[in-house]
């Protein structure tokens, strides 16, 4: 095909993708561009605004509990997503060997996955429970605790428990994709680098973590997207609490526009934590492209 | 082409539809309430059809979301216009913030001037902003001192607590004796529930929100309360998990039989009361929740709800018709198992009192001494400074001090 | 490759964990299920309910009017309209659109600009949406969600079968286009059954994060004409009188229906995933 020709294909075929989310987000993303310098508030005459400029964005930088919620999100994000990797492929490496019953064990990857991030927090919520909780029954029946402990009104807990929750749902996904990739790497180089003498450690280091690395990063940085803005499961188990210890940036952005009714630092804040993910995103595919290059 | 016509056709009805109200015949409202146990989903289904049925032509159009959604529910359908809600229910904290938003009609002037006295004062603070009423108080609730009988009896206390210091003293008894490991619960986690014990205990000392017209939290009655709260817990008498429980967590541990005392709202009377749900049926004490020694005899928070017009409404006055309908004393008689009225003479009525006389004598006290949280139009930023702060007191992050001062300082720079 | 005994034994051993640390949790789910909620409040925990008692599954299958199980049964006939609808469409959309970013490079920015809108807070979308839907009139109705959900699955779908489309060798088109194939046929005959396994996972994907939604489905929908499981599972949850082993049994029927297609799909799933769907 002719250059011209090939263009006009590729814009056609993508024409559908691209007016589904014109139609749909432009406005809403042109709204929030406009709103983020004014200091809207919402009313019941709609937005009443005064155009402010860049006022909302240097209260941000200057915002101590803002920060904080970042901190927080990305220790969030940080090891949720590392932990979801290596237990992921860990599984993955375990689940490619061989065993009785290996279908069925394959299966069960997709149970945590299915089940409703709601129902995912409301589960963990009692299992944690102080009091009736199964946790504290189990730890301290097998003699691991002493007392019964408050693991999410504790700040000192409250985060880590709910990222065990995170890590319990979205790891399987992690497993799956990894197992998958792991069916694709060549199986006489196995055999090449054992006649070589290269053991176990140097075989996953220089041939399968090779393999599987490609699939891997595009799920870690789906997760990490998804990890970064995460809401469901804090509203559910935490609010936030005990003492802001678990409030998260989009529980920050949630607040201030609906609680507090400020639609106009809201869109400020909304479209920090947006610039915030994409260079976090962007330096990681920085990275993984001059690693590309390098190998 | 065809659809052209339809369209048009469309606009033209609407057209007439619009110029011609007299032809409508039938209206429906919209109407927004929470999904709750006193006053339940069947039970507001019920009234709404009985409204139906003596108002031909008036359809009520109910949806029910859980509390937590409310407060969002409601802001979000503000840009909504004509498709948004006529009759909102709100919380008590809200009207300041709804009033100046110009989310709710004034309706000050439907309100019948004899209804004034008919009803408890604490029950119109619900509704009362700036001079002007909101809406009609529905839902008319406090938070009670529960103690199980029991307990009690087997340490050899005669009587339930008449003050804060006096919980205190019986609950250590109680501890002491090995009766049960943490006599008191409360709904402490990081929430409104929090804000409302708080509350309730500021007003128990005689405290107040504001001091030179300002609002203040670090010195008084605010400063009691906190240390109470904090020296509970340190004495081993609050039961350490209260820092991340709601309500319905007081409910299980107290109808466990885990709690000597238990702060909550009017609907654990019964419920703790219902063997199938509780392990200490029948042994439940109701009284209002005490005041500090020498400040109050009783204290208690409004934690009331009312119905109003939102300000889109197209059908004001069919939605005033229904609000006065769900809000008359004959319905509130009807369903006043879970929810008492707001009408003071019910309080007398035996229709009304039969089976909960232990609850109306309590309520009798405690819906006179109702004390209200902060008036302002940023309550909920304001609700999150104070439940930040004083959880970091209770958590042993920080002195009560300190951590009431910082509250106070971010209130004033509330924007 | 053969195995020392040992080696086998710890494999037996890890995989024993593994299914053990999957199935407590949801075990647990169950258990509370059919508990009465008074042995859930018994110290020192009784693990297995003296008597059990499946009555709350009965009551999420009554159709008894105002009932639970008209709330469960409705929303979860909502739940699979939308999320079938919004992943049929993002496929549609979307495959065409990976076909072109595989194929005819050069655009990528205007597909990293489609991630940047997964970015966002859902907050930034979701009152300005409300307004244009309440406009239209498309409140409380499965339509709105469905066209929310299509912006949130699109631009993964995109990103996914891009790289399911960068592992089949453009050779096997060329041979066709020789043939006097036109891209239509190319892309429905030939490309996309290669690719059918990663169309697969990508499916499933886009099908669990539609099943998952809940913050817009919470504010769009108002009764049972239009929620969807998540929100009526919150529902149950709320008002003041939380019925756990209510909420258990709503919780592992609402995960029954993708855990059957997971299952379902497994293999295909995995082969696709396999065939490179998801290399970067």
């Amino acid at each position: 095909m002719a250059p011209a020709q090939q263009d006009r294909t590729a814009w056609l075929l993508l024409t559908p993708m691209i007016s589904i989310m014109v139609l749909v987000t432009a406005f809403p993303l042109l709204n929030t561009l406009w709103l983020a310098f004014t200091d809207a508030s919402l009313t019941g005459q709609g937005y009443v605004w005064q155009w402010i400029g860049l006022e909302n964005f240097a209260y941000i930088l200057d915002d101590s509990d803002f920060r904080a919620a970042v901190g927080r999100t990305t220790y969030f994000t940080v090891l949720s997503v590392s932990a979801e990797v290596v237990l992921g492929v860990l599984v993955a490496l375990l689940l490619n060997q061989e065993f009785k019953g290996r279908t069925l064990v394959r299966a069960l990857l997709i149970l945590p996955w299915a089940l409703p991030t709601i129902v995912n927090a409301v589960m963990w919520r009692l299992i944690y429970n102080p009091e009736y909780g199964s946790l504290n029954a189990l730890l301290t029946q097998i003699g691991l605790l002493d007392a019964y402990r408050s693991w999410l009104g504790d700040p000192a807990t409250a985060m880590n428990m709910v990222i065990l929750a995170d890590i319990w749902k979205n790891y399987p996904l992690i497993a799956l994709i990894a197992l998958a990739a792991l069916q694709t790497v060549p199986k006489d180089l196995y055999e090449a680098a054992i006649m070589d003498g290269a053991n176990a450690w140097t075989r996953f280091w220089k041939i399968t973590l090779p393999g599987i690395i490609g699939s891997l990063s595009v799920a870690m940085v789906l997760r990490a997207i998804e990890a970064f803005k995460v809401f469901d499961i804090f509203y559910v188990m935490t609010r936030g609490g005990p003492a802001d210890s678990t409030k998260t940036v989009s529980f920050f952005v949630y607040q201030e526009s609906f609680t507090y009714l400020r639609a106009g630092s809201g869109a400020a804040y909304a479209l920090t934590v947006t610039a915030m993910s994409g260079l976090m995103i962007s330096i990681y595919v920085v990275m993984l492209v001059r690693r590309e290059k390098r190998s | 082409m065809n659809r052209f016509f339809k369209g048009a056709a469309c606009g033209l009805a609407l057209l007439i539809h619009q110029s011609f109200p007299a032809f409508a015949e039938d209206v429906t409202l919209n109407a927004i309430f929470m999904k709750q146990a006193a006053y339940s989903e069947d039970d507001t289904k019920a009234m709404a059809k009985t409204f139906e049925a003596a108002n031909p032509g008036l359809k009520v159009n109910l949806e029910f979301v859980p509390y937590e959604a409310l407060h969002d529910k409601i802001v979000a359908a503000q840009g909504a216009g004509s498709s948004g809600y006529d009759v909102v229910l709100f919380d008590v904290i809200w009207p300041p913030e709804f009033a100046t938003k110009g989310f709710l009609q004034d309706v000050t002037a439907r309100v019948p001037k004899t209804d004034r006295d008919k009803v408890f004062d604490g029950a119109w603070t619900t509704v009362d902003y700036d001079g002007k009423i909101w809406g009609m108080p529905w839902i008319l609730d406090t938070k009670y001192l529960f103690y199980n009988q029991d307990m009690l009896k087997q340490a050899g206390i005669s009587a339930p607590p008449k003050t804060f210091e006096e919980l205190a003293e019986q609950a250590k008894i109680i501890k002491d004796k090995g009766i049960v490991k943490f006599p008191i619960v409360w709904s402490w986690s990081q929430a409104e529930a929090l804000i409302c014990d708080y509350t309730s205990m500021v007003g128990g000392a005689k405290g107040s929100f504001t001091q030179d017209g300002k609002l203040s939290f670090d010195t008084g009655g605010s400063v009691e309360a906190v240390n109470y709260m904090k020296k509970t817990l340190d004495d081993g008498v609050t039961n350490p998990n209260s820092r991340e429980y709601l309500e319905e967590d007081v409910r299980k541990v107290f109808s466990a039989g885990e709690a000597a005392f238990a702060m909550n709202w009017t609907y654990m009377f019964n419920m703790a009361n219902d063997p199938k749900e509780s392990k200490v049926a029948g042994k439940i004490g109701i009284v209002p929740a005490p005041g500090f020694k020498g400040k109050a005899e009783a204290s208690a928070i409004n934690g009331s709800m009312g119905l109003g017009i939102s300000a889109g409404s197209k059908h004001p006055d069919e939605a005033w018709k229904f609000i006065t309908f769900m809000t008359s004393q004959e319905t509130q008689n009807k369903y006043a198992k879970l929810s008492l009225p707001i009408w003071k003479s019910s309080y007398d009525d035996p229709a009304v009192t039969k089976g909960q006389e232990k609850l109306i004598d309590a309520a009798k006290v405690s819906l006179g001494v109702m004390f209200a949280r902060p008036m302002t139009p940023s309550y909920p930023e304001l609700s999150s400074i104070l439940q930040k702060n004083i959880q970091q007191v209770l958590l042993g992050q920080a002195s009560t001090d300190d951590a009431m001062t910082a509250a106070t300082k971010a209130a004033g720079r509330l924007r | 490759m053969r195995r020392s005994l040992t080696a086998t034994i710890l494999v037996y051993v890890a995989v024993a964990l593994f299914v053990a640390s999957i199935l407590a949790p949801v075990a647990w789910l169950f258990i509370m299920s059919i508990s009465d909620a008074n042995d859930l409040t018994t110290i020192p925990l009784r693990w297995i309910p003296e008597q059990p008692d499946f009555s709350r599954y009965a009551r999420l299958f009554s159709l008894e009017e105002g009932s639970a199980g008209l709330t469960f049964l409705s929303a979860l006939r909502n739940s699979v309209i939308v999320a079938v609808s919004a992943t049929a469409i993002a496929l549609a959309a979307g495959i065409p659109a990976a076909y072109s970013f595989s194929r005819y490079p050069g655009r990528m920015p205007l597909l990293y600009a489609v991630i940047v809108t997964y970015m966002m807070p859902p907050v930034v979308l979701i009152l300005p949406l409300y307004k244009v839907f309440s406009a239209l009139g498309l409140l409380n109705n499965v339509t709105s969600l469905i066209i929310v959900y299509c912006t949130i699955l699109l631009p993964f779908v995109t990103w996914l079968m891009k790289s399911g489309f960068d592992s089949v060798p453009v050779e096997i088109e060329q041979a066709a286009s020789i043939d006097g194939a036109n891209l239509f046929q190319i892309l429905t005959r030939i490309t996309l059954p290669v690719a059918a396994a990663s169309t697969g996972a990508a499916a499933l994907f886009a099908l669990l994060l539609a099943w998952d939604e809940f913050f817009y489905a919470l504010l769009y929908t108002s009764d049972t004409r239009a929620k969807t499981l998540p929100v009526a599972i919150a529902d149950f949850a709320a008002g003041r009188a939380t019925d756990y082993g209510l909420i258990s049994a709503v919780g592992l029927l609402a995960a029954l229906p993708p855990v059957l297609i997971g299952f379902f799909l497994q293999k295909s799933l995995l082969s696709g995933l396999s065939a490179g769907s998801v290399k970067g």
